[in-house]
């Protein structure tokens, strides 16, 4: 589809039409304070060659780190063919087409997704994307209040442990609409939520319990224990997932008590490079029962007149075309593009390739937890079991040791003062497949010079 | 011209009432709803107990073609919400009077809401081009 933008004569015309003389004139109902006038720091258009430049100059001061961060992005190996297929001309569009029908090929591949994730969460339906894993708990969370009819209290409880990045969107996306946040406290020996810490809430009205496993530190939460008491006082259980780590742990759906309700995550590590932090994408399931609550689109298979197989978008009615502010959002794009990669790395990795990845991630955490605990002036704060992340404690404050690091090439963790002052001088340090040993061993090495050199200044 | 039975009284947002002996009242949509909606596939009726306000949202009805919510004609207390309608909400277009019921209400005292009679809504019809 050809983009034209109006010209000068088109919308002087249009003007002329509905008798307005100028655009400012068209907009004047928007009061004077609220117009931005000129976008400061914009600087003016470049030209293609000056902006090729620009970029490549700054993709080489990235340069080429040896990466130890997860927190919420993952980096594992993509096979070639990923984006090699994804950006044939047929897929390489970033949204779900507005002809939806007309695009066969595009509704079967988001189709595929939906099964796919349905099958990864253990969960009877998937939607076609969210925008990204925090976006896509803050809909989590306006679902729950609004498919738990038992509840009135629009009461949320959100560990501490929760991605705080995403506990920080789901407050801005949901708090302003009457949604309250509890925070859930963890246990500083193991790093999880104690399933203790919800005696408290027992007998009062709450809509629903968060659980991110594994959480923000890696450690695995104790999910059965905490979706059981959740479901038993019929309270709805929302579980954000690392979708690699499915691959060997218990699937949402299987949780105890008849597992969770909303299932959402950040689908990036499924086939999605890094890339300085986006674009990513959010996946969601649910159960039937709560289908009609569930945000964004639903593609179906179905057959024609003639009972030809055929693919459509189902359950339209409530989006936001059609029901305007009641719809079940108003901010659910789906992010075509990257589902395609993500189907695509899901088809060649199969569940047997998905698995050795997840087993190969955690194997070598393990190994890097045991260097790196081994440097003097380190070691590891909790004591639970974890997935491809752990959490260390230094004997200094850690953000220097960071910036000492990166001079040597080496991105060694992420720092967890900032949201966890609690912690002291702790840091979240995680290795996925693509790490060998002499990586491993490179870090721990450039980490006791590091902390040998630090003591001795 | 869809039916119009005369023992009912109307909304000009298209829902029915219908007084029931015990005092309270039935709720439901219209023939010329049914039938402008189209094929229903899901109907969300409201929980017993939930008290409403005229004109307030209760229930919501929807087709192939759209989700429409339905507007409670008068203030009251929910006394049931039509228990068939999840699995059959088919019945709002074989029988929107009878068993494609929506909720039943007992009215807050004095609550009449500006409910229309057969023939004022028959008129209504007319105006709106039907």
């Amino acid at each position: 589809m050809a983009f034209i933008p109006h010209t000068a004569a088109d919308v002087a015309e249009m003007l002329a039409r509905i008798g307005v003389k100028s655009i400012d004139e068209l907009f004047d109902e928007i009061p004077a304070s609220l117009r931005v006038r000129s976008l400061a720091g914009v600087p003016p258009a470049m030209n293609e060659q000056q902006i090729g430049r620009l970029m490549s100059e700054r993709a080489r001061s990235d340069g080429r780190p040896l990466c130890f961060i997860g927190a919420g992005a993952y980096e594992h190996h993509i096979p070639s063919a990923v984006w090699a297929v994804t950006t044939r001309g047929e897929f390489y569009s970033a949204y779900t087409p507005y002809q939806a029908e007309a695009s066969q090929g595009t509704l079967q591949l988001v189709y595929e997704y939906q099964t796919m994730i349905a099958s990864l969460t253990g969960m009877e339906v998937a939607n076609a994307s969210l925008y990204d894993g925090a976006s896509a708990l803050a809909e989590a969370c306006l679902m729950a209040v609004r498919a738990n009819r038992k509840s009135k209290s629009q009461r949320i409880l959100m560990p501490r442990t929760v991605h705080p990045h995403y506990r920080r969107v789901t407050v801005a996306t949901a708090g302003n609409q009457a949604l309250r946040f509890e925070e859930l406290p963890y246990s500083q020996a193991e790093g999880r939520t104690l399933p203790a810490a919800l005696a408290r809430y027992d007998g009062e009205d709450v809509s629903a319990l968060v659980i991110q496993q594994p959480n923000f530190f890696g450690v695995l939460e104790d999910v059965d224990a905490l979706s059981a008491w959740a479901r038993e006082r019929g309270i709805f259980v929302i579980a954000v997932v690392n979708p690699t780590s499915l691959a060997l742990l218990k699937a949402p759906g299987e949780w105890d008590a008849g597992g969770a309700d909303i299932v959402v995550g950040e689908g990036q590590p499924l086939g999605v490079p890094l890339s300085s932090g986006g674009p990513y994408f959010g996946f969601m399931a649910t159960r039937m029962a709560h289908v009609r609550q569930m945000p964004g689109r639903i593609v179906g298979r179905t057959v024609d007149a003639s009972g030809r197989e055929g693919f459509t978008l189902t359950l339209q009615a409530r989006e936001q075309h059609i029901r305007r502010a009641r719809a079940t959002s108003n901010i659910c794009t789906n992010q075509g593009l990257l589902v395609t990669a993500a189907t695509i790395y899901m088809s060649i990795m199969g569940p047997q390739g998905l698995s050795r990845v997840a087993a190969a991630s955690h194997a070598r955490t393990t190994e890097l937890v045991g260097a790196l605990a081994r440097v003097p002036g380190v070691r590891g704060v909790f004591s639970a079991a974890y997935f491809h992340e752990a959490v260390l404690g230094l004997d200094r404050p850690v953000a220097p040791v960071l910036q000492r690091l990166a001079d040597r090439g080496i991105l060694a963790g992420f720092d967890l003062a900032e949201h966890y002052p609690e912690l002291g001088h702790a840091l979240l340090v995680c290795a996925t497949e693509t790490k060998t040993s002499a990586d491993i061993e490179r870090y721990a090495a450039a980490l006791a010079e590091v902390m040998k050199a630090a003591r001795a200044a | 011209m869809s039916q119009v039975p005369a023992d009912l009284r109307y909304t000009k947002s298209h829902e029915w009432v219908r007084n029931l002996a015990d005092g309270s009242c039935e709720i439901g949509i219209t023939d010329h709803a049914q039938e402008a909606l189209g094929d229903l596939v899901f109907v969300e009726v409201p929980e017993q107990g939930r008290t409403l306000a005229a004109g307030e949202p209760c229930a919501v009805v929807e087709s192939v073609k759209a989700a429409s919510d339905v507007y409670c004609p008068l203030a009251g207390e929910v006394t049931l919400g039509n228990p068939d309608l999840a699995a059959a909400p088919e019945l709002i277009n074989h029988d929107p009077y009878g068993r494609g019921w929506l909720l039943r209400l007992r009215p807050k005292n004095g609550s009449s809401g500006t409910l229309l009679s057969p023939s004022e809504y028959e008129e209504h019809l007319r105006a709106e081009g039907f």
